[in-house]
């Protein structure tokens, strides 16, 4: 374009033109252009003719007045667009249907693109002053909006119906011609001039009602029909297809909420239905393992708001089932059979609680992509089943006793060193589960004292890795005494090789019997019970020679002897041949007795060892009425009672050598509880002073709820026994209620 | 005016072994004391013909001689509430410091105008600030070891009748009822005792619609509240 043309400042005297004369010129140029469009046998501008036409707009609107015609020229302008689009395009428009007329509109669109692009550079001297002069829609604009006014607000509404049945028509799953479908909707986001109000309205809003009736139809009937997996994989399908389209024709706005709706008719409005089918649902799917379909499951609920949480509450109601079935398969095993298979039970209890554990986590990692729901779902689960008591046991019981077995001589020999790592990694895992921790802390830590005091521990690594795993989970406070169990130990065989030194230098303390003492740190003990008995002279001695070679090396430590722990070798002279007997202190003590006299009276026994009578019943039903009778009793009995006396049973015999004679245990349940009461009781008041010591004035149900809280992490405290300890320290002093509000505690330092 | 020390026109000469203190010695005749206030004078003649010689204290004995003399009987509220007035410390027992403090709060000296201010004295403690007091009191008073801080339930049933049972007489029966059947509970506690009275107060009985186990009251109540809820059902 030669615009330089017009600076030209030479006086030249232009010839005015006048405008009749001026526009037949441009008619010339405009109707040129028609012919072009319309497809007619018409040569393309050249530049020529292009110059002139520019140059007769500018010199018409260059001339001086009253000869200077911008604003009739630019209604003349809009005038070319209206007469041309009321002739010919409009009509044509009109009298085509469905994709025909589709097909035209994006015809004379694409038409009325060129002519507006024609019309405003030959007009294009209007843009450059006129129009910001006069602050007027330029002439791109103009022209745009005849097209808008006259033809689009005309058809917009016929246009979104035909588009709309060629969508549903592919639906259905025929052929459409999606680019004509993308140039159609092209237009109405064109014609918006930059905002996307035009498609939305006129299009958008249509296309998204139409789409949700659509499905709603086909969820109507598919869910009656369908069994879960398979509405799940139409759906599926569906959504894919959906985003196919946006991406095809569509405008990229549209899809989250063409997704919305498709998901909303498809798995919102049914989901109810569907995860509840009968046959076929979320918990079929759960209990016949289908990983695929529940992970499909997931991935389709995923996205839906909320959408999850029924899902995640069918698993944990699914898991919690399962649990309770366990549970309640070894609960009956127990009642139907005797107390030691039904320990054996207990014991497959725990196996398959850890197998159940590793099946759904497995569910929660891979179907449902680590998913906090599902991590709380199968939490939730197993804290509902693992805190059930089995055939009187705790599950804090229960799961010590199978760290017992697992860690003890001939418990889990054949099983490989990764194996019971992982085994022992697993339990730890579960403890996460039990409330009670503290109970359990109890059980283990005395069965613990078993395995080292007796030498039934099968590996130290294995004591000190599972030590190390209850810490890593519950703090070192929860392990500190176990820790000091063990070194004890190992301590203790140090001061062993000590003490048979401190013999050899000393020959006249050797009490003259083999003599192996294991000094225990007391706190890191569970308390044990001991009294008084008499001692036979051989191991006073011996205690006397133990306690000069320990004052050796601490004054300021007190001894004190727990002979109940104590084991002793025998050498039982019997007709037949000798053989050892391994029997402890208490039961050598009463066979001991029989070395100065044949025969004692139950009283007589009493009275020369001064112990309980539960106890002496005890040691005497072991050594004569249990499988090995070293003492003959009269009469014989099944039990011992008062009356009865004892002879040492010289026609005692047996195959082996050496025999063990056992002790049957101490039910030791009652106790740990008791202990672990009592703890309890003083961790309560602990949380409380502590709490109260901060706050220093605290409501009563603030105060519960953060003791309940802090003490959490090893048991759940129960509401009544903290409130009988706040009125203990009341009555200590510790705290008063507020004068005005009795429900509310102030601290008294 | 004179000093204090020389008017006393009914003493002829001061005995000089005759000094009398609250808390020992025999009780010497009126006209040995060193105060010449008549008040005082008539406080301690009327202290005297309770007390036991021995002693100088009234005691369990003289109490009773006391509550014949005001025709009231001696398990009676009043005679706890005239204790409360005095400070009394020890249960059964008046010092003559503690008789001089309630008399004189009481601004009476004969045993007739005592009798007559009983009624105002009744009154005066079941002012509800007064009555907090004279309630914590009561429990406070039954205690006779050293650093004891219980009573056994059977005392505080007879407290709890003697005290309480005037204005909240179905409360105190249900409650006597309970600690009489119950085994949790041999003793009870002064908080616990406090709990009774502020039940009785703010719990409308015996709906016990308003109360709350989720509150602070002391255990042994929820444990009575879920005892009389069985028993009404």
């Amino acid at each position: 374009v030669q615009e330089s043309f017009g600076n030209q400042s030479f006086r030249m005297e232009r010839k005015t033109i006048d405008l009749e004369q001026g526009w037949d010129y441009m008619q010339t140029g405009i109707t040129k252009l028609k012919r072009i469009l319309e497809g007619l046998p018409e040569p393309q501008f050249d530049s020529e003719q292009y110059m002139m036409l520019y140059t007769t707009i500018y010199n018409m609107c260059t001339q001086k007045p009253p000869h200077d015609y911008s604003q009739q020229l630019y209604d003349k302008y809009r005038e070319a667009f209206e007469e041309y689009i009321n002739s010919t395009v409009l009509p044509a428009l009109k009298e085509k249907h469905d994709e025909y007329m589709l097909r035209e509109l994006v015809k004379r669109w694409s038409n009325h693109k060129v002519m507006v692009r024609w019309l405003s550079r030959f007009f294009y001297y209007l843009d450059r002053y006129f129009i910001a002069r006069r602050s007027l829609p330029p002439l791109n604009e103009v022209g745009l909006t005849c097209f808008r006014d006259r033809v689009y607000n005309e058809l917009h509404s016929k246009v979104k119906d035909a588009v709309i049945a060629l969508v549903d028509k592919e639906r259905e799953g025929e052929q459409i011609d999606r680019a004509l479908l993308k140039n159609v909707l092209d237009i109405y986001v064109e014609i918006g001039m930059g905002q996307m109000e035009r498609y939305e309205v006129d299009f958008e809003s249509f296309m998204l009602l139409d789409s949700a009736s659509y499905y709603s139809r086909k969820a109507s009937s598919w869910i009656q029909e369908d069994s879960c997996p398979d509405y799940m994989l139409k759906s599926e399908e569906c959504l894919k297809k959906e985003r196919e389209r946006v991406a095809h024709y569509l405008h990229s706005s549209s899809e989250p909420k063409l997704v919305e709706k498709v998901q909303h008719e498809l798995l919102v409005v049914y989901a109810n239905q569907l995860l509840e089918k009968e046959h076929s649902g979320c918990r079929a799917l759960l209990r016949d393992d289908k990983v695929d379909d529940l992970s499909r499951m997931y991935r389709l609920y995923h996205k839906i708001a909320k959408g999850l949480e029924p899902v995640a509450n069918i698993f944990k109601q699914h898991v919690t089932a399962e649990g309770n079935a366990l549970v309640q398969q070894a609960e009956d095993t127990a009642t139907n059979q005797a107390a030691n298979t039904a320990s054996v039970q207990e014991q497959v209890l725990i196996r398959k609680v850890i197998e159940l554990h590793d099946k759904y986590m497995v569910y929660v990692v891979e179907c449902f992509q680590n998913h906090t729901l599902f991590h709380k779902a199968l939490k939730e689960a197993f804290e509902i089943f693992c805190n059930k008591t089995v055939a009187g046991s705790s599950s804090a019981e229960l799961l010590a006793t199978f760290c017992d077995n697992i860690l003890k001589k001939g418990g889990s020999e054949k099983l490989s060193d990764e194996a019971i790592e992982d085994t022992l990694e697993k339990v730890v895992k579960l403890l996460a589960y039990i409330s009670d921790k503290d109970l359990f802390a109890e059980f283990y830590r005395k069965k613990l004292a078993r395995r080292l005091l007796f030498d039934r521990s099968a590996n130290d690594d294995h004591e000190r890795s599972i030590l190390t795993k209850l810490k890593q989970q519950c703090g070192g406070q929860f392990t500190s005494k176990m820790e000091g169990m063990v070194t004890d130990l190992t301590l203790a065989r140090e001061n062993q090789t000590s003490f048979e030194e401190y013999l050899g230098n000393n020959p006249a303390a050797n009490p003259g019997i083999d003599l192996t003492v294991t000094v225990l740190t007391t706190g890191f003990w569970p308390s044990y019970k001991s009294f008084d008995i008499n001692l036979p002279s051989e191991m006073v001695k011996c205690v006397e020679v133990f306690k000069g070679f320990y004052e050796t090396k601490t004054k300021h430590r007190k001894l004190t002897w727990i002979y109940s722990l104590g084991t002793c070798h025998l050498n039982g002279k019997f007709d037949h041949k000798p053989i050892e007997l391994v029997v402890s202190t208490y039961q050598a003590a009463v066979l001991l007795l029989f070395n100065t006299t044949d025969k004692l009276s139950y009283n007589d026994i009493l009275t020369q060892l001064n112990l309980s009578h539960e106890d002496l019943v005890r040691l005497l039903h072991s050594l004569s009425c249990a499988r090995y009778k070293i003492l003959v009793k009269e009469p014989s009995t099944k039990t011992v009672s008062q009356t009865d006396s004892f002879e040492f049973n010289a026609k005692f015999t047996d195959r082996m050598r050496r025999i063990k004679i056992p002790l049957p245990p101490v039910d030791e349940r009652k106790k740990v509880v008791e202990d672990v009461d009592k703890d309890r009781r003083y961790a309560i008041d602990a949380a409380i002073v502590r709490i109260m010591k901060s706050r220093k004035v605290l409501g009563h149900q603030q105060l519960v709820s953060e003791c309940v809280e802090q003490l959490s992490r090893m048991f759940k405290p129960d509401i009544k026994a903290i409130k009988k300890r706040m009125e203990d320290l009341i009555t200590r002093d510790y705290l008063e209620r507020d004068k005005e509000n009795a429900n509310m505690f102030r601290y008294l330092a | 005016m004179p000093p204090r020390s020389a008017s006393k026109p009914s003493k002829k000469r001061s005995n000089p072994d005759s000094v009398t203190s609250s808390a020992t010695g025999p009780v010497p005749s009126a006209s040995s004391k060193k105060k010449a206030s008549k008040e005082v004078d008539g406080t301690d003649k009327l202290f005297d013909k309770y007390a036991n010689a021995s002693s100088g204290v009234i005691d369990p004995e003289g109490i009773e001689k006391l509550c014949s003399s005001l025709e009231v009987p001696h398990t009676d509220i009043r005679i706890l509430m005239l204790a409360w007035r005095m400070k009394a410390e020890r249960q059964g027992y008046f010092t003559k410091g503690e008789w001089r403090i309630g008399l004189k709060a009481l601004k009476v000296d004969t045993i007739g105008k005592l009798k007559k201010a009983l009624p105002e004295l009744e009154k005066e403690v079941r002012e509800p600030l007064n009555f907090r007091d004279f309630y914590a009191y009561a429990f406070q008073y039954c205690l006779t070891e050293d650093k004891q801080k219980f009573l056994d339930t059977e005392t505080i049933c007879q407290l709890l009748d003697m005290v309480l049972g005037s204005t909240f007489r179905a409360q105190v029966d249900y409650l006597i009822d309970y600690l009489k059947i119950q085994k949790d509970y041999k003793v009870i506690s002064m908080d616990q005792w406090r709990g009774f009275c502020r039940f009785c107060n703010e719990i409308s009985f015996p709906d016990m619609t308003n109360y709350n186990l989720e509150l602070a009251w002391p255990s042994i109540l929820d444990d009575f509240f879920e005892w009389l809820r069985e028993k009404q059902a």
